[in-house]
């Protein structure tokens, strides 16, 4: 035992090398976190501050001044958090049942259409329409613009998330507990809803995972079909107010003058204090939920 | 014993088989499970590759009439929308930062991930290696928007901390989203930051899954560190680091759309020769310009990447068949 142990100590770096290691990590740290942090404070920098030195990160003077803004305003704000939690919570679970659902039925051997189904997961993974062609299908053919099911309904299953269940389901659900159930005379979908979802939990939680961060982070679908200020997410309102920075910026004869320019855009800690409502639900929940997006990738990189 | 239940479940498994050759209760069943995902793929997957006619087509708008009358009344004009694109002088500069950021991306991806992964796993403390990689991850969890204000308040003009740092040093400050120069760099940088903490986790984990008895042995045959890593680690690395370049390269003709339009703050046109790809210039043609020739851009883009990823697939099949994914 003791001599395992030495071996081991043997085997591990020498100490400097670890030292240097630990500092080229505690960098790479810093640089992924200190961005957040610094959008945090300059949140709480007064106007004042900002405009006398810039973005500091200590800054002269601290204000809570863009939060109460927020605060004020809060039927923009809240309408737009209510709209991205209806959306992630919405997307997620009607993702996750038809991301499982055909997974399972694919996972199935003896399936006759099994070959027909797999065609159907595997081409557009290696091919697809373009982003013209969905656009002008979501919008012209299924009349999605302007409604909630236009951040909803394309972003719902992806090919790639149907082979992560196909392979767990196909590995772990032993088919005698299958073959037992169907002889007990219970329905596919009664062995589905009853017997592979308890016994599947982590793939859930992957597949869930991927489709809440997928849905709480999208702007791009509310970029293209959403005018309708009842129907911006948090994300679509941060993009709104840099596109009319950009635009008005660009045309400075839009009809404003500068001043008035300045006077109709949130201040700047009103927009990184919008950035950090986004980002602290994220900043706080994800440590917890890492270790799914790890086993996702390695799942899904067994071939099945 | 094991064995005999083995042959045992064996029969019976080809017993059902040869059983089942009829439509059965079950068929029916899990049809019935697969029909709704089955329908979101025909109408979100499979109705826009018919949508690719668009780009052989001079689309025309008959007033009051749908979509589809519309199509199918349009003129076929054949490949000249992909003419009218080659001509327009564009396609060149588009091509050429996909595929450039792409490669280098990719590239620099895989080599700073896996020598950041196996550094990670040789760290003495489990616990600060867990610390870090929960750092590292952060990045991937936000959306290009959110990162684009992160960019600006580093790079402004007037408040920004970058040209904070260069007055303090005396120098003159710097109008970073005009100067093109800077900006493969800047590219190069943010998208290291979004995207080299997850595939430094998902190596890491293939890392943590090798067979520790062959570093003992290893160690026995009097092998260093270095050594172990060089023939040991890195061998073991190679599948999921094919995997991962297959699935890159099948990516190739598209670029992450966020970074370039987001972080770049919509493209202006001074960054325009640095910093346009075909998804950003898709994107702004497609509420602007005649959709034609947008289609026929997002139409070659899919064939290309339909090529490359077989191509890629194919290569690599050659050179050693259990490592392809298709």
């Amino acid at each position: 035992m003791n001599k395992i142990k030495k071996k081991k100590e043997l085997n591990q770096i020498k100490k400097p090398t670890n030292i240097l290691f630990n500092l080229v990590f505690i960098i790479i740290s810093l640089i992924c976190i200190i961005p957040f942090v610094f959008v945090f404070i300059i949140s709480i920098s007064s106007e004042a501050s900002i405009a006398q030195n810039g973005y500091q990160f200590i800054p002269t003077e601290l204000s809570t001044s863009a939060y109460e803004f927020l605060w004020n305003e809060k039927e923009v704000i809240v309408n737009a958090f209510g709209i991205s939690a209806l959306v992630t919570i919405a997307g997620t679970l009607l993702g996750v049942i038809l991301t499982t659902a055909l997974g399972y039925v694919l996972s199935r051997p003896q399936y006759k259409l099994k070959g027909f189904f797999t065609w159907v997961v595997f081409i557009p993974m290696i091919f697809n329409g373009g982003m013209v062609a969905s656009y002008v299908v979501n919008a012209n053919i299924l009349n999605l613009k302007n409604t909630i099911w236009a951040l909803i309904l394309p972003l719902l299953v992806s090919s790639f998330n149907v082979v992560i269940c196909k392979t767990f389901f196909k590995t772990t659900v032993p088919d005698s507990i299958i073959e037992s159930a169907k002889i007990d005379g219970a329905s596919q979908l009664n062995i589905f809803g009853k017997i592979v979802i308890p016994i599947s939990k982590p793939v859930f939680a992957t597949i869930g995972l991927f489709l809440t961060f997928a849905f709480w982070n999208d702007w791009f679908q509310s970029s293209l079909y959403i005018t309708n200020s009842r129907l911006t997410s948090l994300q679509a309102l941060l993009n709104n107010i840099q596109k009319n920075i950009e635009y008005l910026a660009n045309n400075p004869s839009a009809g404003l003058s500068i001043q008035q320019y300045v006077n109709s855009m949130p201040t700047e800690g009103v927009r990184m204090a919008i950035a950090v409502v986004i980002v602290l639900p994220i900043a706080c929940a994800y440590p917890f939920f890492q270790k799914y997006f790890v086993t996702g990738l390695t799942i899904g990189a067994v071939k099945g | 014993m094991q064995d005999k239940v083995k042959n045992v479940k064996d029969d019976v498994n080809k017993k059902v088989k040869t059983k089942r050759k009829k439509w059965h209760r079950d068929d029916t069943e899990l049809t019935l499970l697969a029909l709704p995902t089955l329908i979101w793929y025909l109408l979100f997957s499979f109705l826009p590759m018919f949508g690719v006619l668009i780009a052989f087509k001079r689309y025309q708008i008959f007033p009051g009439k749908s979509f589809l009358y519309n199509l199918i009344h349009s003129e076929w004009v054949g490949f000249d929308n992909f003419q009218y694109l080659i001509k327009s002088n564009s396609l060149f500069v588009l091509l050429r930062n996909t595929i450039g950021y792409n490669l280098v991306f990719i590239l620099l991806g895989i080599v700073i991930s896996v020598s950041l992964a196996i550094m990670i796993s040789l760290i003495y403390s489990k616990r600060k290696s867990k610390a870090y990689q929960t750092a590292m991850f952060f990045p991937h969890f936000l959306s290009w928007v959110v990162v684009s204000y992160f960019v600006f308040s580093f790079l402004s003009y007037d408040k920004g901390i970058l040209n904070s740092i260069l007055e303090a040093f005396g120098k003159e400050p710097i109008q970073w989203y005009m100067e093109a120069k800077y900006w493969p760099l800047i590219l190069l940088f943010m998208n290291l930051w979004k995207t080299v903490g997850y595939s430094t986790v998902v190596y890491l984990a293939s890392i943590t899954g090798i067979d520790p008895s062959l570093y003992e042995a290893a160690v026995v045959d009097g092998a260093s560190k270095w050594e172990q890593v060089k023939s040991i680690t890195l061998p073991s690395l190679k599948p999921i680091v094919i995997m991962m370049f297959i699935l890159n390269a099948g990516r190739i003709f598209y670029s992450d759309f966020g970074l370039f339009y987001q972080v770049t703050r919509g493209v202006p046109a001074s960054l325009y020769d640095v910093a346009s790809t075909i998804d950003t210039y898709v994107y702004n043609a497609l509420l602007t310009s005649p959709i034609g020739m947008t289609s026929a851009a997002t139409v070659f883009q899919s064939v290309a990447c339909c090529i490359t990823i077989l191509l890629a697939n194919w290569i690599v099949k050659k050179i050693d068949d259990d490592y392809a994914i298709i």
